[in-house]
């Protein structure tokens, strides 16, 4: 391996980079353009995309793309995601997770349970908005629909749209709160303390395989 | 008649108006009148500079078959069985209702889009429509189409540039029979009830004048020989409002979750407040590195 100080790890590949950063852009910009057609006050961020019309076109492609980016870092990653016991009690002691009592937390694998939720709800919604989202687009499936299907759609959407948002934003939180996180998702390393402190589980595992 | 906005879409701002109170216009359609002749759809096109494809034959009189961008209104043909038992020809002249309280300028998301005048007429104004079909589903009245040519929204205006310069909608001019006639709402009203009278006294005991309350009454009603089913009428409804889940998706849900995602962001600026960054400190470098060493020997 090329040259790396001792105590670096590395946790995402070049690809898995590339892969959430085009995901991060896309829900970004769905957002921003589905907020403008859900709030009279944020209408003008459909400016963003070129207009109203422009942005009622984008829109439900981007949400298409999003399918396909969410799907590369669904298979990349589902296999770190699943639930254990261990999950269940740092649940249980969510007070030590916002004030930072990792000592007192059973020991992480690759990702923690506030991690795994964030996975699955994405998936959770991102199926939801999809299926909705295509039951919304008159401009191609709007003979396939009834009326009242499509009024359900419109409450799904909105309602799978709030849920994602939020979840993006903890998502966004965490990363800024839990210093040297960010570096794991830009350069794709991260150093050894901030493994040993955050996931230590994972720690060991890497250091036992004997990469570093 | 000024054209002053009483209601605009997508906007949180009141209209208001400049010229104070202005009277309801409405357009009475009284079905026992009609003869089917068609020409108030042809009229329509005419005036509106549209033109509707050649069609095909079903087996019916409606022609199209549906409304269409095209064709802002259209006359539905029915046969069925009356009270009596005898075998009636109800021909109902479809088309916006043009509600006071309309279900497309509720759900519109485009400031603008949708506007209602201080006259009652709902209007759609193009330049601001963006296409989504919102409009589609918040009308009771399954009235709005989708061009396929430009992607933008449309239906009968009532004849708003008309009735803005004192004339009557084309089609009203148009009827041979005056089985449409336009005026303020308060007249309509007048005139229903003398035609509800003379149906009444020829047996049609349940004559009465359809203009819903649920959707906050409309600016175009009909005489019906058969007020108490207006299903019959091909598919009138009963007793239309704004869906349900329409209310739901444009009231409750958007402070919801404007307030929702706002409570979210500020718990994580409260939380960073408070707490502070989570820091990795020299003890857990240090650990780590005896970690990584001691497995790696
Ligand atoms: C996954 C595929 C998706 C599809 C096919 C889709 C499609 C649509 C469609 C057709 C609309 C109606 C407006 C329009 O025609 O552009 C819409 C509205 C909306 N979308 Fe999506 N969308 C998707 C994903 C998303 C995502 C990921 C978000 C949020 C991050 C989102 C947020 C919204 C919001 C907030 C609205 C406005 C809802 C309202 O007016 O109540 N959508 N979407
Ligand atoms: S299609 Fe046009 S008029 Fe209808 S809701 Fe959308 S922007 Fe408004």
């Amino acid at each position: 391996m090329s040259e790396k100080p001792e105590n670096i790890l590395d946790r995402y590949t070049t690809g898995a980079r590339i892969n959430h950063w085009i995901n991060a852009a896309l829900l970004i910009a769905l957002a921003l353009s589905g907020m403008a057609f859900f709030h009279p006050s944020l209408f003008f961020l459909t400016d963003l995309f070129g207009g109203g019309a422009m942005a009622r076109i984008l829109h439900p492609w981007m949400g298409v793309a999003v399918v396909l980016s969410f799907g590369g870092l669904f298979f990349r990653f589902v296999k770190f995601n699943f639930w254990t016991k261990e999950d269940t009690q740092w649940m249980k002691q969510v007070g030590d997770v916002v004030n930072a009592r990792e000592d007192k937390l059973p020991e992480v694998g690759k990702y923690n349970a506030g991690q795994k939720l964030v996975f699955w709800g994405m998936v959770l919604t991102i199926i939801a908005l999809i299926t909705s989202g295509i039951v919304l687009w008159d401009q191609y499936f709007a003979q396939y629909f009834t009326i009242d299907q499509k009024r359900w759609a419109a409450v799904i959407h909105a309602l799978a749209a709030t849920g994602i948002i939020m979840i993006v934003v903890v998502h966004i939180y965490a990363a800024i709160w839990v210093k040297g996180t960010v570096r794991g998702m830009t350069r794709g390393s991260v150093t050894g303390g901030w493994a040993w402190r955050h996931h230590r589980k994972w720690l060991r595992e890497e250091v036992s395989k004997g990469a570093k | 008649m000024a054209l002053d906005l009483m209601r605009r879409s997508a906007s949180s701002t009141p209209a208001g108006s400049l010229s104070g109170p202005t009277t309801e216009v409405a357009k009475l359609i009284d079905i026992s009148k009609c003869i089917g002749c068609k020409a108030c759809q042809a009229a329509c096109l005419e005036w509106n500079d549209l033109r509707e494809e050649v069609g095909v034959n079903t087996g019916v009189y409606d022609n199209p078959h549906d409304l269409t961008e095209n064709s802002w209104t259209l006359m539905r043909y029915s046969e069925v069985v009356a009270d009596n038992g005898n075998l009636e020809w109800l021909i109902r002249k479809d088309g916006c209702m043009h509600c006071a309280d309309p279900g497309c300028l509720k759900a519109c998301p485009s400031p603008g889009a949708i506007v209602q005048y201080t006259n009652g007429i709902v209007d759609f104004v193009k330049e601001n429509c963006i296409g989504c079909g919102y409009c589609v589903k918040g009308c009771p009245f399954n009235i709005p189409r989708i061009s396929k040519a430009d992607h933008k929204a449309y239906k009968c205006t009532l004849c708003s540039d008309r009735v803005n310069v004192g004339q009557g909608p084309a089609c009203a001019k148009a009827c041979p029979t005056q089985a449409i006639t336009f005026g303020t709402k308060a007249a309509m009203i007048a005139q229903a009830q003398t035609r509800i009278t003379d149906l009444k006294e020829r047996g049609y005991k349940n004559a009465g004048l359809y203009d819903p309350p649920g959707v906050g009454g409309t600016h175009v009603m009909y005489v019906l020989q058969h007020a108490d089913r207006p299903q019959i009428f091909a598919g009138l409804a009963k007793d239309p409002t704004i869906s349900p889940l329409v209310d739901l998706w444009k009231g409750m849900l958007k402070p919801i979750a404007m307030v929702g995602i706002g409570l979210t962001a500020l718990a994580g600026v409260f939380h960073y407040m408070t707490k502070g960054p989570n820091r990795v400190d020299a003890h857990d470098e240090e650990a780590a590195a005896r970690e990584m060493r001691r497995k790696a020997s």
